[in-house]
């Protein structure tokens, strides 16, 4: 009996997927997958931080300088 | 003229994804700011053009992707002016900013071509489907949809992504995976 025949031979790709190495072809679902939350988290870190308060300043200052500037 | 009251709440309201995209274009917190109030003002000053029933958001993120490929080619040029030999690694490379999290993430999105790096952001966290990309990059959607690919790819490269069991080098991303996927 031999239990060591699975899983104990070296792995020539040595975990790296084809398609990863050469650049080509679609990437496995998972790394897909892993991409796009990291992405996603790392948007929506910013995307969490909301308007700060510079941009509102700068709209409500226009706002007064519109309602002043002469209607023609 | 005054501005419309609904337009500028939408404008406002868009103004937190504007940030998180020019963040992820330029790598630093203040001159991505800067980008997205110089794409404010012109929104504003250019509101007429705006049709009324498109994606508003969609017409602010063309706004910001020119503006900043725009500056992009100017701070190049003034590079090579003063030393050609090191303009490329500084307007390829984006400078890291201390205040941002995702840092190994951030490094690898700053490797990518501005092609590559616009078109995953646009897909990948902006949430915009492969045609409204296109129209943003002014370019096909083929176009983009190889764009994203190639970007998918070297990212897994640089962020050595070849196990699902491996979350990632970075602990701020590892802890804002754990946290989701409990």
């Amino acid at each position: 009996m031999n239990e060591k025949t699975k899983g104990s031979g070296p792995d020539m790709l040595s975990g790296v997927s084809r398609s990863t190495r050469d650049g080509s072809g679609a990437l496995d679902k998972e790394t897909q997958t892993k991409i796009g939350q990291q992405l996603r988290a790392m948007y929506d870190e910013v995307v969490r931080q909301g308007v700060p308060d510079r941009f509102a300043d700068l709209l409500k200052e226009l706002e007064r300088r519109e309602d002043e500037e002469p209607k023609s | 003229m005054t501005i419309d009251p609904a337009l500028r709440d939408a404008v406002l309201a868009a103004i937190p994804k504007l940030r998180a995209f020019a963040i992820s274009l330029s790598g630093n917190v203040d001159r991505a700011d800067d980008l997205v109030q110089e794409t404010m003002l012109r929104a504003l000053a250019n509101i007429h053009s705006f049709q009324p029933g498109t994606n508003l958001q969609a017409w602010l993120f063309t706004i910001l992707r020119n503006l900043f490929r725009c500056e992009y080619r100017k701070r190049k040029r003034e590079v090579e002016d003063v030393d050609g030999r090191h303009a490329d690694s500084l307007v390829s490379h984006p400078e890291q900013d201390s205040r941002l999290e995702f840092k190994e993430l951030r490094v690898a999105l700053g490797k990518l071509p501005q092609d590559q790096r616009e078109a995953l952001i646009l897909v990948g966290a902006s949430g915009f489907s492969y045609e409204e990309a296109a129209a943003i990059c002014e370019c096909a959607v083929g176009t983009i949809k190889s764009r994203v690919n190639r970007a998918r790819h070297r990212l897994a490269n640089e962020l050595s992504i070849e196990r699902a069991e491996d979350l990632g080098p970075d602990p701020a991303v590892r802890a804002v995976m754990a946290g989701k996927l409990r």
